[in-house]
């Protein structure tokens, strides 16, 4: 389907900046084999991005993690950019996010650093072509799987992004994103969590210190995920026999200390965990900078996959 | 039935919203394998569309559906149905024995002395010991195609390395308590080096992506040098190697 597609080069990249990668929705059916999931760690923004740029769900975007990036356009694109306020400018105007916009043949798209988040999505109308590898684009630099190249590689200053040629229909659907799901990530997010087979192992006060404590998110936070710092928990057993951990699963290592594991996670692990985030939680905890803080709310199935339920029916065919 | 019914097993334990963790085991058991991959193969006939990844392991299966095709209950329902006919398979995983060539010297196995000083025996013996015994694949994770195998002779059980090598090379055979393995691309490692191995274990243009699967079969043969490169393998030294 893809194959038949025109591929071009579209954008140069000026200055590769410390950290962006080709996501698709990630690597499915073969987690079995050890291969991680891989895709958007803020499957929000990211989703949001490619309906703003016009695209079908599970096109790739490009994920830019704290900023420094910066692309010059070969030809005029329709682009949208959704997630982090990275301070992105055009040609040094502020971009506005959250909408599609015009980015001019020749003029340069400059990412500075986080005003609100971690991870903004840059999703240009035909979407950011790359070969699948294994059934997908997403880029994994520790298994050496997808982006541009095939081969897991960060982008170098020079690079030149081919994107597929859209088909010349104007875009449909919305243009700008209504104001109420636009994120302000700055503010101290309280997080959902599925409990799990071992909640019951916790002491008494460990479980109320993980339901009460405002938790800070540690510098050990990257796309396999994220460690929070606070009150030491207590598990009366220290290991499991390793087993497959799902998207947003906790676990707790002897140290005490969570870690809340994203889409990049190895697909096996042996502690014992709390539960997992809703995966819409999974993706808000993604956007927070070390330092910020978040709470961990236990609830049940029920309100939480109707709300995940309705988020990707605005989405997905 | 006798005992605590909440925790009879098999059992299905939350795993977030889009995943049931079907807990059949407690102890890790050669026998667990194809009552695992049985569940496995008859979870993705029963799920089609609505199942999105399956991930075995020693004593659990992790299934992951689609929670827009198939609501957590309507998941659970199907994998409690598929329990109470479950029979086990005949051949587990490919119903494969992989002969994995392998050459074990100091060169490319750094540990072998270290490992000998530690169980008190001589190198050869430990080749020997390593070399002679057919070890069932338990699980794969850690990296594409890694896979933990097992178990070993206990004469040979060794610790971890207190500190973890940054960079393993390629085809790196190894040790660490009662399980083996071999590193299918170059990734840190902390496990006890003994040689390398020419099979090619990852190969993303390969039908299926891993060679081994879990319930395979792997025995370790002995090579000399000569054989070893003459199946292209890599006999570039650990140090050289990184």
């Amino acid at each position: 389907m893809t194959a038949q597609r025109k591929m071009e080069s579209a954008i140069r990249v000026h200055r590769s900046g410390p950290l962006a990668l080709l996501q698709d929705l990630g690597r499915f059916g073969v987690r079995h084999l050890g291969v991680t999931q891989g895709g958007p760690a803020d499957l929000y923004s990211w989703a949001w991005a490619n309906y703003l740029a016009g695209n079908p769900w599970g096109s790739a975007s490009l994920e830019i993690t704290f900023g420094g990036l910066q692309l010059v356009a070969e030809r005029d694109l329709d682009i949208a950019i959704a997630g982090a306020d990275l301070g992105a400018t055009l040609d040094g105007q502020p971009v506005p996010l959250w909408q599609r916009i015009t980015w001019k043949e020749g003029q340069k798209l400059a990412f500075a650093s986080p005003v609100s988040g971690l991870r903004a999505y840059l999703s240009v109308r035909g979407g950011f072509a790359a070969e699948p590898v294994m059934g997908s684009v997403a880029t994994v630099g520790r298994e050496q799987l997808g982006g541009f190249d095939g081969w897991g590689s960060k982008l170098a200053d020079g690079d030149r992004l081919a994107i597929y040629t859209p088909d010349g229909k104007p875009a449909e659907g919305m243009s700008e994103a209504p104001d109420d799901v636009r994120m302000d990530f700055r503010e101290s997010p309280v997080l959902e969590l599925l409990p799990g087979a071992q909640i019951g192992e916790f002491t008494g006060r460990s479980l109320y210190d993980a339901f009460n404590t405002w938790w800070r998110v540690d510098d050990r936070a990257d796309r396999m995920g994220v460690r929070l710092l606070g009150p030491k928990l207590q598990c009366r057993i220290g290991s499991l026999i390793s087993e497959g951990i799902n998207l947003g699963g906790v676990q707790v290592p002897p140290d005490g200390q969570p870690i809340a594991l994203l889409n990049d996670r190895q697909t096996i692990g042996g502690y014992p965990r709390l539960g997992a985030l809703s995966p819409l939680s999974a993706s808000r905890l993604a956007q927070c900078l070390p330092g910020q803080e978040v709470r961990l709310r236990a609830c049940g199935s029920g309100p939480v996959l109707e709300h995940y339920r309705c988020f990707l029916a605005g989405f997905r065919p | 039935m006798t005992g605590n019914p909440a925790n009879a097993l098999p059992r299905l334990e939350s795993a977030g919203l889009d995943g049931w963790m079907v807990r059949l085991f407690e102890q890790i058991d050669e026998a667990n394998l194809p009552w695992i991959t049985a569940l496995a193969r008859q979870c993705e006939s029963a799920f089609g569309d609505a199942l999105v990844d399956l991930v075995p392991s020693y004593t659990t299966l992790l299934v992951v559906f689609d929670p827009v095709r198939l609501s957590p209950s309507d998941a659970r329902q199907k994998i409690t149905d598929l329990l109470v006919e479950l029979e086990p398979d005949e051949h587990m995983g490919t119903g494969q024995v992989h002969e994995l060539p392998t050459f074990y010297d100091p060169s490319v196995g750094p540990d072998l002395d270290r490992v000998a000083e530690h169980t008190g025996m001589t190198v050869a013996e430990v080749i020997d010991c390593h070399s002679s015994k057919t070890y069932r694949v338990f699980a794969l994770g850690f990296a594409p195609g890694f896979a933990f195998m097992g178990l070993i002779d206990p004469r040979l059980e060794c610790p971890r390395l207190d500190t973890p090598r940054k960079k393993v090379p390629v085809g790196s055979v190894a040790i660490a308590a009662r399980q083996t393995a071999a590193y299918p691309t170059a990734t840190p490692g902390g496990w006890n080096l003994l040689g390398r191995t020419s099979a090619r274990l990852f190969d993303r243009e390969r039908e299926g992506f891993s060679l081994l699967r879990v319930g395979d079969e792997v025995r370790f043969v002995s090579v000399s040098r000569e054989e070893f490169e003459r199946q292209g393998g890599d006999t570039t030294p650990m140090e050289a190697a990184g």
